[in-house]
């Protein structure tokens, strides 16, 4: 009884009061998704919202066993998870389901499972248990490159099946290892990259190179004009030029649709009936919302499909749509409030393994966040990951949940040793 | 080892900047989409609506006795939205719309390639027999839905000149009238009343907003109909035909080719147009429309030809009535003036001779109306004959205008003619100035040469003597609407500047040509029925004479004064005349007493059904050398494509006997 007391007293509540905003909220848009003013407004379980209703069910049994069992199921057992998850991931590779070309569902009964969902939870927590280990000095690059292979392993297994979307997920450990250490210049280079690999489809190539010595030439001027800047100047220069050459590869290695995708987005091709439609369709009803939106279950985009996968990755839009501008502003708020407050209190944690835990879990849900709400509004190319809390479906929902709940349990616990 | 939490505390910082950095870019996208960028919600409501338009009826028709003439019948398009017709039983739906199975396969790829999304149409205009069947069976086709329309039905099949016939708006009546919010696929008036009263008949289209989901699939109104707009039925006309004669007349004329036009001369109702041979409105209405539009512009005698409104046929004897009345109006003649009938300065029939006007024109004495023709020509104001005769056809044609000839009488229907009055410009260009004279144009005097009426102008002047000097605007349409509108040009008064007393004189010599001795008419008495009529023959290069008859009746109350043109019946008195006498009989007293004459009518046709003998070669003939076609034709206005030969140009004077009656 009394540790159920500090429980609630430790808790922190405006995380958990978060979560069961979005988690409702999720649900509402669900069924405003879903709603056909036909029917008129009906029941049943064979509807998204319906099901979706289910999974919230088991989404708050699982976080009261988060909070109600002992954290140590958790963080003594992170490598065995995070090997089922493997075992998992391997499986789903010779009996999984394909669906819409990626080999990423077992079916098991009625239930499908989605393994690269519950791989981000037990790398996370295998990450966290690898880097938190008092005898590594993670600023060194041979530590960060062997806690990398957690995350890399699961990445590899999963753009096997071929699923870019969770793939990119696991990139948020980057983010985590520059907290523990690693230089600052790998986010820059990766910035770069992404830079120049945009430029390079869209400029003439000699052109950007040319930019490109213009930028390291400053870069020489503004600095001391020391031999081993000029030739670091000089080594840049080559780098990107070589990069340039090899975007022009790479990307016509790309499968057709993710090509026509990337075109779509950079405004190269506008295929409004083919890949940008789904894009074109989604900014349609995000844009149609207005400042105040239409008023709840009186969305005229989003009702009808005309934006595709609805209820899953295009969820933003119900919000968009039905809730304008005021709406988007409120949710994104909501999350960047989760995300902040994740971030303090893993500063927060006693023990490394807590913080590190705690990043991992900021940064899984803010890729999420960044890269679905990116897509929808037309700043990313098409990637089909879900909404944290918001989009249909068991497996991503009761992920977060179980991330969100072991870091709160865990926070709690900080409080009750003290 | 200092503890690692704190070593690189700050890069926190770093982070919750990068995650801020990105919402705040998200929310600077948002706030462009949603609240400065207006181009999506426009997007949207063409995304998200269809806007579905419902069809107008179209105004009903009715004749003078409240006789539908013409309503709608609807129809069904059976429409196709490709994308979720994939599945179709091809062979089901085949069989129950009466198509073959390959055929609507076709269809659907066609549909398909035009759209895959968008409805097509893949069956128009399906019966309400059809459509009934289909009905039953349609949930098992998705993807099909029905879309109703409504086409014209004539009850009774009759005056389809008149009513004229509503098609699918073409490409360039679209280019046309797209500002007036036609569009395609829109049907439209064609012909006949259809055309002159569109804008009164076709109502207004509705607009329904349905929302549609992606595949196209109907959700429901939108808003509860709120920005829905109802059809608008189009207006009825009530038109001032007289059903039963209308029928009874296109039953005489059946079988002949010609025209008959009735027309109540106080009012200047038209109450019955015929041309003959007609054809059965329901032909042209829906699926057969066209078809049937190419069988009967193919054939030869030319059924969808309006004679009545658009041939010219030279008057013949007719024409006497109004020199007559011109001569007496310009004093010339008095009503006791008469001529010797000398059969020397034209050919002429076996009668005493004239001694009045009365006589001339019940005889219909052909030298008589030479010497009044040239007295009215030649009334010696000047010394040269040459420039008398400009003087007074000028004087002449003035007058003849005031009948309505040469003019083109407002009737509310499209395409009618003018006629022909030639004028001395016209006979300068032909002769050259001052190179003719009454000796060159005389055969204008009973109504020969170059003139050139329509049979709608022969029954005004029929009724502009009936109303002793003026006439109303002959028009077909009495009504419009619920209001009942009366069209301006209903109540429009033409005088012909003639004093009544002269028409009085006229009158007498009509009533004289029925009813009395040496009438030419008296094939059309009729007991009891005082009936004033003029029998003439139009003389014909290309074959047999046509046949007219102009009457009225009764003298004292006129009610209806008709015209009859018969094409190649030979002598006006023949067959014009008693078919002219049972119209007027059938519509003054609703009866037929003399059933005999109907069966002499019927008997006659036989020879008359008989195709034409082709048509020889014009011979040259001995005064025509001076008219060469091409030079005519521009005085003669527009020629429809299909005007029967007889139509093009005036003959030239014949020196040939010339049968009077």
């Amino acid at each position: 009884m009394n540790e159920t007391r500090n429980l609630w007293r430790n808790i922190d509540i405006p995380l958990v009061l978060a979560y069961l905003v979005l988690v409702i909220m999720g649900w509402c848009n669900i069924y405003s998704a879903v709603f056909d003013p036909e029917i008129g407004p009906t029941f049943t379980f064979d509807t998204r919202y319906g099901r979706q209703l289910i999974y919230i069910g088991f989404a708050v049994l699982i976080a009261f066993f988060v909070l109600y069992t002992n954290l140590k199921i958790w963080t003594q057992f992170a490598y065995f998870y995070y090997i089922l998850c493997i075992l998992l991931l391997i499986a789903v590779l010779i009996v999984g389901t394909e669906i819409s070309g990626a080999k990423a569902w077992i079916k098991i009964g009625p239930l499908s499972i989605q393994p690269a969902e519950f791989a981000k939870f037990a790398t996370c927590l295998a990450f966290a248990k690898y880097a938190s280990r008092p005898d590594l000095n993670m600023r060194l690059v041979r530590n960060q490159i062997s806690a990398s292979l957690w995350f890399l392993l699961p990445v590899g297994l999963i753009l096997l099946e071929p699923d870019a979307g969770s793939a990119l997920v696991f990139t948020a450990f980057i983010i985590v290892l520059y907290r523990e250490g690693m230089s600052g210049n790998v986010l820059i280079t990766g910035v770069v990259a992404i830079t120049l690999f945009i430029l390079a489809l869209l400029m003439n190539q000699y052109i950007l190179m040319g930019l490109v010595a213009a930028a390291c030439c400053l870069l020489v001027f503004f600095n001391s004009k020391t031999f081993k800047n000029i030739a670091m100047a000089v080594g840049i220069f080559l780098t990107c030029c070589v990069f340039i050459r090899g975007v022009d590869y790479a990307f016509n290695r790309l499968s057709s649709h993710q090509k026509s995708r990337i075109n779509v987005l950079l405004g190269i091709d506008s295929d409004l009936k083919g890949a940008g439609y789904n894009v074109n369709q989604s900014k349609i009803a995000i844009g149609s919302g207005g400042f105040g939106g239409k008023g709840f279950l009186d969305g005229t985009q989003t009702k009808f499909n005309f934006v595709p996968e609805q209820s899953t990755d295009f969820i933003f839009c119900t919000i968009g749509e039905e809730w304008g501008w005021a709406g988007s502003t409120v949710l994104l708020g909501l999350f960047l409030f989760v995300l902040i407050r994740i971030i303090l209190l893993a500063e927060k944690q006693k023990n490394d393994f807590g913080r590190i835990y705690g990043y991992g879990l900021a940064c899984i849900l803010f890729i999420h966040i960044f890269v679905n709400i990116g897509m929808t509004i037309g700043l990313l190319p098409v990637i089909g990951i879900p909404l944290p809390f918001f989009s249909y479906g068991g497996s991503s929902l009761w992920t977060f949940t179980l991330l969100l709940f072991v870091f709160i349990k865990m926070d709690a616990q900080r409080h009750a040793s003290v | 080892m200092p503890n690692r939490a704190s070593v690189f505390a700050e890069r926190s910082r770093i982070v919750i900047l990068i995650f801020v950095g990105v919402f705040f870019i998200f929310w600077i996208r948002l706030f462009y989409l949603q609240i400065l960028d207006s181009t999506y919600k426009t997007d949207a409501e063409n995304n998200a609506f269809r806007k579905k338009t419902q069809y107008a009826g179209r105004g009903l028709i009715y004749d003078r006795t409240g006789e539908l003439l013409v309503y709608n019948e609807a129809v069904y398009d059976l429409m196709i939205i490709p994308i979720q017709a994939a599945n179709t039983d091809w062979q089901h739906l085949a069989e129950l719309i009466e198509i073959d199975e390959a055929g609507a396969i076709q269809r659907y790829k066609k549909a398909r390639a035009y759209s895959r999304y968008a409805p097509s149409i893949f069956e128009k205009q399906l019966s309400k027999e059809t459509y009934g069947r289909l009905q039953e069976h349609l949930y098992m086709f998705p993807g099909f839905y029905v879309h109703s329309r409504t086409l014209r039905r004539y009850p009774h099949a009759v005056a389809a000149h008149v009513l004229g016939d509503v098609g699918e708006i073409s490409e360039d009546e679209l280019g046309k009238l797209e500002p007036l919010g036609y569009k395609s696929g829109d049907y439209i008036g064609k012909s006949g009343l259809e055309k002159f009263y569109e804008n009164e008949l076709k109502g207004q289209k509705g607009v329904k907003m349905i929302m549609v989901d992606v595949l196209n699939r109907e959700k429901g109104s939108y808003k509860d109909g709120a920005f829905d707009s109802a059809a608008v039925a189009g207006e009825n006309l009530y038109t001032s035909l007289h059903l039963a004669l209308q029928t009874y007349a296109e039953r005489l004329m059946k079988g002949r080719r010609g025209s008959v036009v009735a027309i109540e001369p106080e009012t200047g109702e038209i109450l019955a147009l015929v041309s003959a041979p007609g054809y059965d409105p329901n032909l042209l209405v829906g699926r057969k429309r066209s078809q049937n539009y190419q069988v009967l512009l193919n054939d030869t005698v030319k059924p969808l030809f309006d004679r009545a409104l658009m041939a010219f046929y030279p008057p013949g004897s007719i024409f006497k009535i109004p020199q007559a009345l011109i001569a007496l109006q310009e004093g010339v003649i008095k009503p006791g003036t008469g001529f010797v009938c000398d059969r020397s300065l034209v050919g002429c029939h076996n009668h005493p001779n004239p001694l009045s006007v009365p006589e001339g024109i019940k005889m219909s004495c052909n030298p008589y109306f030479y010497q009044v023709f040239k007295r009215i020509l030649l009334q010696g104001k000047s010394d040269s004959r040459f420039v008398d005769s400009r003087l007074g056809l000028d004087a002449w044609c003035e007058y003849m205008s005031r009948f309505g000839f040469g003019q083109k009488l407002d009737i509310d229907l499209p395409n009618v003619k003018t006629g022909f009055i030639p004028n001395s410009a016209f006979y300068d260009r032909i002769y050259g100035h001052n190179q003719w004279a009454f000796s060159t144009i005389y055969s204008l005097s009973i109504g020969q040469g170059e003139v050139g009426l329509i049979p709608l102008q022969m029954a005004n002047l029929a009724a502009t003597i009936a109303n002793r000097g003026h006439y109303i605007t002959p028009h077909i349409v009495k009504a419009i609407g619920k209001a009942r509108r009366v069209p301006e040009r209903d109540t429009i008064r033409h005088e012909t500047g003639i004093d009544a007393a002269f028409f009085e004189t006229a009158i007498r010599g009509m009533y004289g040509a029925v009813h009395e001795e040496n009438g030419t008419a008296r094939r059309a008495r009729i007991p009891h029925i005082a009936v004033c009529g003029k029998t003439g023959t139009s003389e014909n290069p290309h074959g047999k004479d046509h046949a007219v008859f102009i009457a009225f009746a009764p003298m004292d109350d006129p009610q209806i004064a008709i015209s009859v043109f018969i094409e190649n019946s030979g002598f006006g008195g023949t067959w014009a005349a008693p078919l002219g006498s049972l119209l007027i009989e059938k519509y003054l007293t609703d009866t037929i007493t003399r059933p005999e004459l109907e069966r002499l009518l019927d008997d006659a046709l036989k020879p008359v059904v008989a195709k034409p003998k082709p048509v020889a070669p014009e011979r040259p003939r001995r005064d025509s050398l001076l008219t060469p076609m091409p030079q005519l034709r521009p005085q003669l206005g527009t020629k429809p494509a299909f005007q029967p030969q007889q139509q093009t140009a005036p003959q030239l004077p014949t020196p040939s006997p010339i049968p009077a009656n």
